[in-house]
């Protein structure tokens, strides 16, 4: 026998880049080196421009007192408080406009998406010219419209004033729509009311015991019982009913004309309903395309087959297609919440004070510390964009199709 | 006498088909009238269309065009549109406070990108494409002004070290990386010790000039196609670097650019647009202070590259794996492979969303009228506050609106066209 002896190749310099066994060290090596000399560089210049201007980074401006007002609030502020404060009061109302905004795109969004698929020809034509308004025209200018629409076409308060006012209130007197925000009755809790509340979260247990055994009916026995008419009546009827046993504890109080302006009532301001409104249509649009396309991509064959099975086109759509068409709408619908939450720091333009206008506008601005606001800010959004984002992936995994 | 059956001999011609299965009434009834719930939808919505026409037709159709201002508008009569305040301001919607008597070069510019764009939208003109890459930098030079030499150095720059790398190719240097490098070595110390100099000389031997233009002036719709077009041409290319970063086997380069995406989608670009304005400072050395137009323009790039770089990613995941094994089988290495192989696929899967990136991008630049640049939407309310002009909204919204509308619709149709044309599958 004999061995053959493999020539050993001597090591080249330009093996580390031509040879497999260690280019990818060595582009790692190389990337390493770019990202943290880059890394320094930037660090260093900012600690010398910082050093320039005797500027340090601190954070203690934040117990500091704010001294600027927010007309918009959720927890008690005042110009007293701090500038954390402030930041709270902006990250809460950001929260408020984009938990709305969530609510109401999805709403109108599924509608218009599913009327677009209408066979009605000037239905689906509409919701198309809808659609296609709203994506192809940027957000700012429909925040701007809408605010324009509500503070230009809407009565004044004194306007309600008088004997033969010119403008009126709406949904038998309660709600007041003027150029200064929409007042709201306001629910008054009596004594007693703590047990309306009970009653009526006690029927939604009994809504979802009710769901439950229905099911299992169905399953077992494949009866159908009407789930919709007795779910309306448990949700309903005992709290009416022990609404009136109880005399009465929640009353409302109806915003009232006194001088030249209402009090009493929720005051909306017009600021955040147009926030919210522009915001929702927006979003509306796109959460529309994703339904129709969600829809659109559940093959014909599963309508067919499940007509050959007997069932009848609601079942269809609620039992076939649905179920499978959610499972491609939620994870980019949820991407849409995200974006609307991002773009609800377009409020300045509209003058609400979300996060974007406490922290990172008059906070910013009068302590001067740029730096600690943009890190303090992105970082909010940062984490709302992480937990976001860790739904979807959660959905995905839960929902995903399990291949054979 | 036998009774004979009667035969007939010919077919009895077709009757026409019922009234209600053909032409409008068949139409109608199909689309329309389908069911009573169609029915009723039908009819809501008509009456829906009648109600918003019945005031908009009257209100646009009798507009004031020259009236001197709003006064004057309500004056002979407030019910009808104002659009004399388009006929006053149009031309500082649409080139901001660029100077007049230099209009002539936004406008010539904006032509030229059309004609640069269509070798790249048509396959059929790609022997223009030299245009093309030619255009970045005559527009940058049309715009800005100054001397062509400093804009026109970065393309001798550029072919110069194309030359050198395709003489160290004719046999000096075995290695493609080491030539590679070699060349890029070239063109940097050009770019750093001779290409001022150079600039300076052929200005003073040459000198073709344009008034210099500084940033601030830009503005109006101009504004808004300079930001979003760069934005547009130099987030494609960074979108697919990040998104071939991200899909790497090298742990470290994923790291970094699925830290950069997942930052970098994660914050509103007016957060980014605010550090561009107010913190980028920091982050240079002390004394730079470069122009606010470019620094916007990188921002916008960071902030959509991130974004398509996620569509991309999508396209890549896609493609199924059989294409890499099958690619890597022929033998061709990771860049070939990329090139021909996988991005042609992923690029055609993920045009769709490529576009809507593209129009998005488009869309965010109006959000640089929040850090005071006047673009459209910025110009819009500085109008408002024009004592002439102060109490008029839809007539401007609308100009400003149907601007944005017009290109991004365009742009969604021309994605629809590429979809049908490039589909290969039946």
């Amino acid at each position: 026998m004999s061995s053959v002896d493999f020539p050993v190749e001597k090591f080249r310099f330009g093996m580390l880049l031509s040879d497999t066994r260690y280019r990818s060290t060595s582009l790692q090596v190389i990337t390493f080196i770019f990202f943290v000399a880059g890394v320094f560089w930037l660090v260093d210049n900012t600690v010398k421009n910082l050093a320039l201007l005797d500027k340090d980074i601190s954070f203690s401006f934040l117990w500091m007192r704010a001294g600027y007002d927010i007309n918009q609030r959720l927890i008690p502020y005042t110009n007293d408080s701090t500038h954390a404060t402030a930041a709270l009061v902006g990250i809460l109302n950001t929260l408020l406009v984009a938990f709305l905004g969530c609510i109401i795109a999805t709403i109108v969004g599924v509608f218009v998406g599913i009327l677009r698929l209408s066979k009605n020809w000037i239905i689906s034509k509409l919701m198309s010219v809808y659609i296609e308004g709203f994506r192809n025209v940027p957000v700012l200018l429909w925040i701007v419209i809408v605010f324009a629409l509500l503070t230009e076409f809407t009565p004044q308060p004194r306007a309600f004033k008088g004997e033969d006012p010119e403008a009126s209130m709406i949904l038998f007197d309660s709600i007041a729509i003027t150029n200064r925000g929409t007042y709201l009755p306001s629910p008054q809790w009596g004594s007693g009311s703590i047990w309306l509340i009970l009653v009526f979260l006690v029927s939604l247990l009994g809504i979802i015991i009710f769901l439950r055994y229905a099911k299992n009916i169905q399953k077992n026995t494949g009866r159908n019982l009407p789930v919709l008419w007795v779910s309306l009546g448990i949700f309903f009827v005992p709290t009416i009913l022990f609404y009136f046993i109880l005399g009465s504890p929640v009353t409302l109080e109806y915003p009232e004309l006194k001088g030249f302006n209402f009090k009493d009532g929720i005051h909306i301001r017009n600021s955040l309903t147009a926030l919210t409104l522009a915001l929702s249509f927006y979003t509306s649009a796109f959460i529309g395309e994703i339904v129709r396309s969600g829809i659109m991509a559940i093959s014909k064959g599963q309508t067919e087959a499940a007509s050959a099975l007997g069932l009848r086109p609601n079942k269809v759509m609620s039992l076939i297609v649905l179920p499978q068409a959610l499972r491609v709408i939620v994870p980019p619908m949820i991407s849409q919440y995200l974006n609307l939450t991002k773009n609800s720091s377009l409020a300045i333009a509209v003058g609400y004070m979300d996060v974007r206008g406490t922290l990172g506008g008059i906070t910013l601005n009068q302590t001067g510390r740029e730096m600690e606001s943009m890190v303090l800010l992105m970082g909010f959004y940062l984490a709302i964009s992480l937990l976001i984002s860790s739904v979807i992936n959660y959905f995905n995994r839960s929902f995903q199709l399990v291949g054979k | 006498m036998s009774k004979l059956a009667y035969v007939r001999e010919r077919e009895i011609p077709q009757s026409a088909p019922p009234i209600t299965e053909v032409g409008i009434i068949k139409w109608l009834r199909e689309n329309l009238f389908s069911s009573w719930l169609n029915s009723i939808l039908t009819v809501l919505s008509l009456y829906f269309i009648f109600i918003l026409l019945k005031d908009f037709i009257p209100w646009a159709y009798g507009a004031h065009w020259t009236t001197g201002s709003i006064r004057e508008c309500y004056d002979v009569n407030p019910n009808v549109a104002c659009f004399s305040v388009l006929t006053a301001r149009w031309k500082q919607l649409l080139f901001g406070f660029y100077p007049p008597e230099e209009y002539w070069r936004p406008t010539l510019t904006f032509c030229l990108l059309i004609l640069s764009i269509i070798p790249v939208l048509f396959p059929r003109f790609i022997r223009y494409f030299w245009f093309s890459l030619l255009y970045p930098g005559l527009a940058i030079w049309l715009l800005w002004g100054g001397s062509i030499w400093s804009v026109a150095i970065i393309y001798i720059g550029l072919g110069l070290g194309f030359l050198f790398f395709v003489i160290v190719s004719s046999g000096l240097i075995k290695s493609a990386s080491v030539r590679l490098l070699a060349a890029c070595l070239f063109t940097i110390i050009f770019f750093i010790f001779l290409a001022n100099p150079l600039a300076e000389i052929l200005s003073s031997l040459i000198p073709i000039y344009l008034p210099y233009v500084e940033s601030l002036k830009f503005g109006g719709f101009t504004l808004s196609l300079i930001v979003g077009v760069t934005g547009i041409v130099a987030s494609f290319p960074l979108g697919i670097v990040l998104a071939l970063g991200r899909q790497s086997d090298l742990p470290l380069v994923k790291m970094i650019c699925v830290g950069f995406i997942e930052f970098i989608r994660g914050v509103p670009l007016i957060t980014l647009l605010f550090v561009a304005s107010v913190l980028l400072n920091y982050f240079l050395p002390p004394g730079t202070n470069f122009d606010i137009v470019l620094r916007v323009i990188i921002m916008v790039t960071l902030f959509s590259a991130a974004y398509m770089a996620e569509v991309i990613r999508g396209g890549l995941a896609g493609l199924p794996v059989g294409q890499h094994e099958a690619s890597a089988a022929l033998g061709l290495t990771y860049w070939q492979s990329q090139r021909l192989i996988i991005m042609p696929q992923a690029l055609k899967i993920s045009i769709p969303g490529i576009v809507n990136t593209f129009i998005g991008l488009f869309k965010d630049t109006t959000l640089v009228s929040i850090i005071s640049l006047m673009d459209p939407v910025g110009l819009a309310s500085l109008i408002r506050a024009d004592s002439k002009w102060n109490g008029i909204y839809w007539e401007l919204y609308i100009a400003v609106g149907l601007m944005f509308f017009i290109v991004c619709y365009g742009m969604s149709k021309y994605s629809q066209y590429l979809e049908t044309k490039l589909k290969t599958d039946n």
